[in-house]
């Protein structure tokens, strides 16, 4: 009688599923690691992180990190994972331009113009992100020029098919005085800007925040940076045998690779734009109007700060989906951690266990901060009811 | 009559395109615009192509050569199935398709029912058609390919996809902790990794954690992976559908006296479900698209056949007209679809 | 009948069974191989003059050709073989999780390659050299002439590390680009993207075929480094790695015993060589000893050719490719090509 009831008592039912799950959910590990580990016994493949300690020697074009060949493997994961950051944070930040663009172009008033935004976002959302990459590769590399006819830009930097080589500093201490300098200048206005809002909160007066940002954003680190550029000494390229030597290359893979991420992805934010634009009910826009706002600043101060609470969650997702689909670099030989890691290295060493999870990791950890960041965005941005 | 209705449309256009000034200059750009883009592409797609022949000497140079797509469309539909017994396909994909014509047309108290008949029945009765056995000759996946194997992938995945992404977005909304948590962590890990790395991992990975001697097929293994990652994407399109359904649904079938099982395959999942079907569309279209991912394993899918033909000797230089093809075909199915899902949504807000 | 003699009769009868035992070791993959009717083997995805398939799904090339010996070795059907085209990264994995009986697949033989990954290489089928193909009008000469050069090369390859190594030891500086798969990097070889795509010769001269104007390109003639490639196995299986070897020695030995497709049949009834009676099983009984019928290499000869006859066809003089015998020519005749005697 008591069991009866023990048996029907709804918490003790919860926990006894949940236990149920939890065992079956060990049991399945147990039984896959065993039979993982017999199987690379079997096979005589080697396990353990040890490899990563073992020298590379492999050549990577494209370096930020100051990785040689010389270096040890986890050096060249590190190179993989700083060039897919890389590309991930400007394809993130030059989507999200265009996508601006194409969304509002969307909604124009002008029929062609919004067609031409329909037309291009139905192109790109129905067609596999490889053939952006594909068509971008060997299109950035058949328009561009040889390098003995490279395009010279002020004679400075070059571009050719071998990519864009800019010059390189020879010492960076003057760079460093200037990039200290112009923080100091963004923190300053970022200060002037909070006292000016309180300010003008509490007493309604405006302070000359044009002028002061001026100053402080554009004028003065312009001059700065003018000086550190002539003060330091520039490694320029120079035409030698089959390519320019010397300065920094910024490979076609890089660019192809951001074209593509950059205009897929921009056809998806067209159209969370679109959907957070629309969502600002018209009353809104009416509104800022009828207090004299022209069309441009109902824009910029009405619709899209409350579309932007809309739009936050779905453009996560797509900026997770950037830095997911950068993977796609391997498709193309852009050195990023798919192609770098779970490409040359595994081969390399053929242990495939321990090298995909570090990859996955990888996406796990910085996808995790992205969420973050864009988390904290949105509450900062949240409507606050009083 | 027609003379005004066309005369009000003439006037219509005139109005869309050269309404103010400003409107009109911003059109004869774009319009100029447009034609320096789109007369060489006509001119190399249509007038300037080739179309009929049988060898790579037959076409013209500066054109299209859609000789080459004649030759080889059997191998971008069928991959390398054998000729003889590509009717075996075919039977396939009309099964299907009216499966699922019947499905859509029946009426609504037998939809559910037959939906689930053809659940039961469909499956099964394409692998054994494409596959063979029963009287039909073996046909290994290996020699499977081209849009045929698209087809399959997503849908196969998919069946796999649905009912994981159901339980796991159930499993999401449960008061169990621990379900709760284990589903999070679940959609979350398949969320957060590419889709690359996933097919990768279930190539080398399913092998090797299968006791010795179990064989998984190459194609199975990638329909495995690419299912896992789409059921996390495909839950949080159901969750979507389960938090936009009032709470009062779950709470009065509760009050009835239905258990949560009841309650859920009863009330809760048919109208959540049919909130979510847009949703869940999407995330096919996606999977259509992500399993051109599947040539990294040498799987050849449409896109992966048709780089595969790009490699012949007397067949060089076709790049063009391969990656535009295989695009097409893949631009149509999914712009279908997103339209169908699109048609749906709107229908559901009216 | 005393009881004695049914001992001893018995001893012998088990001891008879004990060596039979002892001689044929268990071997699974063999044992697989019969019962499923066929040899799953692990080639290139598609590299004309070694393994390539045209648009029917039919193979051919020369690491096809060993697959084909040795079914017809295993199983008397040249023809009883899947293929399993396999990338660079994929060949390792497919051959040590089972999928495949053997990889055939231009694979270098390298220390750490058999040390760490569960492998053996059972023998030299091709002698391979690394080199450039190079456009015409860059008018390089060797390889140190590309000095400053970019190189797109397929990752993972023994090429990515020996151009890598080479170079530097060089003091030249080149930029190298790794591609996933050898079509990606020859392909964007062919836009234009580097200056020059390495690989093995014989690889060279496969993927050449492939270019737009393939008149235009040349390749240098000076290799730099020295690639054996040959069948693969994965590590167990004694017996296994036993026929592997054997039926690769057998082709090479035929060609050095003047066995060929054409006259193995009169060679078998009449030939006075013990070598080539013992090779071809009309003595010694040399296929049993590996648990296969005698006349294995009579099969594999009479089906598929010995090793010369194999060469001229796939990616000698009788092919598109053309290249000489060089290194892979007998030892006998100045190449380096040898197999242990059939004794």
């Amino acid at each position: 009688m008591n069991l009866l009831a023990f048996i029907n008592d709804k918490r003790v039912r919860d926990w006894f599923y949940q236990i149920a799950v939890v065992v079956l959910l060990v049991g399945l590990t147990v039984f896959f690691v065993r039979n993982a580990s017999e199987n690379m016994l079997k096979a005589g493949i080697a396990s353990g992180f040890g490899f990563l300690w073992r020298t590379s020697g492999i050549e990577v074009p494209f370096v930020l990190t100051g990785y040689t060949q010389a270096d040890n493997i986890l050096a060249l994961f590190w190179v993989g994972v700083a060039n897919t950051m890389l590309v991930t944070v400007i394809a993130i930040v030059l989507a999200t331009l265009l996508g601006f663009v194409v969304g509002i172009a969307r909604l124009s008033s002008i029929w062609l113009v919004s067609a031409i935004a329909g037309a291009y976002i139905e192109f790109v959302r129905n067609i596999p992100l490889l053939f952006f990459v594909l068509f971008w590769y060997f299109g950035v590399i058949a328009a561009l020029p040889a390098p003995r006819q490279s395009l010279s830009v002020f004679g400075v930097a070059f571009l050719n098919n071998r990519g864009l080589t800019i010059p390189l500093p020879d010492g960076m201490e003057n760079l460093r005085i200037a990039g200290w300098i112009i923080l100091a200048c963004v923190l300053a206005y970022a200060a002037f800007h909070l006292w000016a809002r309180k300010r003008q909160e509490r007493t309604g007066l405006h302070a000359p925040t044009l002028r002061v940002g001026l100053v402080l954003l554009l004028a003065i680190p312009l001059l700065t940076l003018a000086w550190a550029v002539l003060a330091t000494r520039w490694d320029v390229p120079a035409l030698r045998g089959f390519n320019y030597r010397g300065g920094f290359v910024v490979i076609p893979e890089f660019v192809a690779l951001l074209a593509a991420l950059v205009t897929y992805t921009a056809g998806f934010i067209a159209e969370i734009v679109r959907g957070g634009i629309q969502s600002v009910s018209h009353g809104q826009i009416e509104a800022g109007s009828a207090l004299g706002l022209r069309s441009g600043q109902v824009l910029r101060l009405v619709t899209i700060p409350q579309a932007l609470r809309v739009m936050i969650p779905p453009l996560t997702n797509q900026y997770l989906n950037v830095l997911k689909n950068s993977s796609f670099g391997a498709a193309i030989a852009y050195p990023d951690v798919v192609s770098l890691f779970m490409g040359s290295a595994l081969n390399n060493t053929g242990q495939a266990i321990e090298i995909i999870a570090m990859t996955l990791a990888v996406y796990l950890v910085i996808g995790l901060a992205v969420s973050a960041l864009m988390n904290w965005y949105n509450a900062r941005i949240a409507l606050v009811t009083r | 009559m027609s003379g005004r209705a066309s005369f009000s449309s003439l006037s219509l256009w005139r109005e869309r395109l050269f309404g103010t000034p400003f409107t009109g200059f911003v059109t004869v750009v774009l319009l100029l615009a447009i034609g320096w883009v789109a007369v060489p592409l006509i001119r190399w797609a249509l007038i300037d192509a080739t179309w009929r022949g049988t060898t790579r000497a037959d076409c013209a140079a500066g054109g299209a050569c859609w000789v080459f797509i004649r030759a080889r469309f059997g191998q971008f539909m069928y991959g390398l199935y054998p000729v003889d017994q590509r009717w075996r396909v075919d039977i396939a994909g009309i099964a299907f398709v009216l499966g699922i014509a019947a499905v859509v047309l029946a009426p609504q108290r037998l939809r559910l029912k037959l939906g689930l008949a053809m659940l039961v029945v469909l499956p099964p009765l394409g692998i054994w058609l494409l596959s063979g056995g029963f009287g039909l000759r073996y046909v290994e996946t290996r020699e499977w390919g081209g849009l045929m194997l698209t087809l399959f992938i997503s849908i196969y995945a998919s069946l796999i996809a649905i009912p994981l992404g159901i339980l796991f977005a159930l499993g999401r909304q449960s008061e169990l902790r621990v379900i709760r948590l284990i589903s999070v962590i679940f959609i979350e890990f398949w969320r957060g990794v590419p889709i690359i790395a996933v097919i990768f991992l279930a190539s080398l990975l399913l092998p090797l954690i299968m006791p010795g001697g179990i064989d998984i097929d190459r194609l199975a293994r990638a329909v495995i992976g690419l299912g896992f990652v789409i059921a996390a994407y495909m839950a949080e399109a159901v969750r979507g559908g389960l938090q936009a359904l009032p709470k009062g649904q779950r709470e009065a079938a509760t009050a009835l006296g239905l258990t949560y099982w009841k309650a859920t395959g009863l009330i809760v999942l048919p109208q959540a479900l049919r909130i979510s079907l847009p949703a869940m569309t999407n995330e096919f279209i996606a999977l259509i698209k992500n399993t051109t991912l599947v040539l990294v394993v040498s799987i050849l899918d449409l896109l992966g056949i048709a780089q595969a033909s790009l490699a012949d000797p007397n067949w060089v230089g076709m790049n063009m007209e391969a990656y535009a093809f295989s695009g097409a075909i893949y631009w149509l199915i999914c712009f279908a679809l997103s339209r169908w899902s699109r048609s749906l949504e709107s229908r559901r807000r009216l | 009948m005393t009881i004695r003699t049914s001992v001893a009769a018995a001893l012998l009868v088990a001891g008879a069974s004990l060596a039979q035992a002892q001689q044929l070791a268990p071997s699974p993959t063999l044992d697989a191989v019969k019962a499923r009717g066929n040899l799953e083997c692990g080639v290139h995805l598609g590299l004309p003059g070694f393994s390539f398939a045209n648009d029917k799904g039919e193979w051919s090339g020369l690491d096809v050709d060993y697959c084909k010996a040795l079914a017809a070795a295993v199983l008397g059907d040249a023809n009883k073989v899947k293929y399993t085209p396999t990338s660079v990264q994929q060949r390792w994995p497919i051959l040590q999780s089972g999928q495949v009986d053997v990889l055939s697949r231009n694979s270098t033989i390298t220390f750490s390659r058999n040390a760490t990954l569960g492998l053996n290489f059972q023998g030299i089928n091709f002698y391979e050299g690394q080199t450039f193909i190079v456009r015409k009008s860059a008018n390089v000469k060797d390889a140190e002439g590309l000095d400053g050069a970019s190189v797109c090369v397929a990752a993972g390859s023994t090429e990515e590390k020996n151009a890598a190594d080479w170079f530097r030891e060089r003091n030249l500086k080149v930029t190298i680009t790794n591609f996933q798969k050898n079509d990606d990097a020859i392909a964007a070889y062919d836009a234009g993207r580097c200056d020059a795509y390495t690989a093995g010769v014989g690889a060279l001269a496969g993927q050449r075929i492939k270019l737009k104007n393939p008149d235009e390109h040349m390749i240098l003639t000076k290799p730099i480094s020295n690639d054996p490639q040959g069948p693969v196995t994965r590590w167990g299986d004694e017996r296994w790695q036993l026929i592997v070897r054997w039926v690769l020695n057998g082709t090479i030995a035929a060609e050095m015993l003047g066995v060929t497709s054409k006259n193995v049949d009169e060679m078998k009834a009449n030939s006075k060589n013990s070598e080539v009676r013992r090779l071809l099983g009309a003595e010694g009984g040399f296929g049993e000893m590996m648990g296969l019928s005698n006349d294995w290499m009579y099969n594999a000869i009479k089906q598929v050719g010995n090793y010369g006859e194999s060469y001229e066809r796939n990616v000698g003089m009788g092919s598109p490719l053309k290249l000489e015998r060089g290194q892979n020519q007998l030892w006998t005749k100045g190449g380096v090509l040898f197999t242990p005697p059939f004794q």
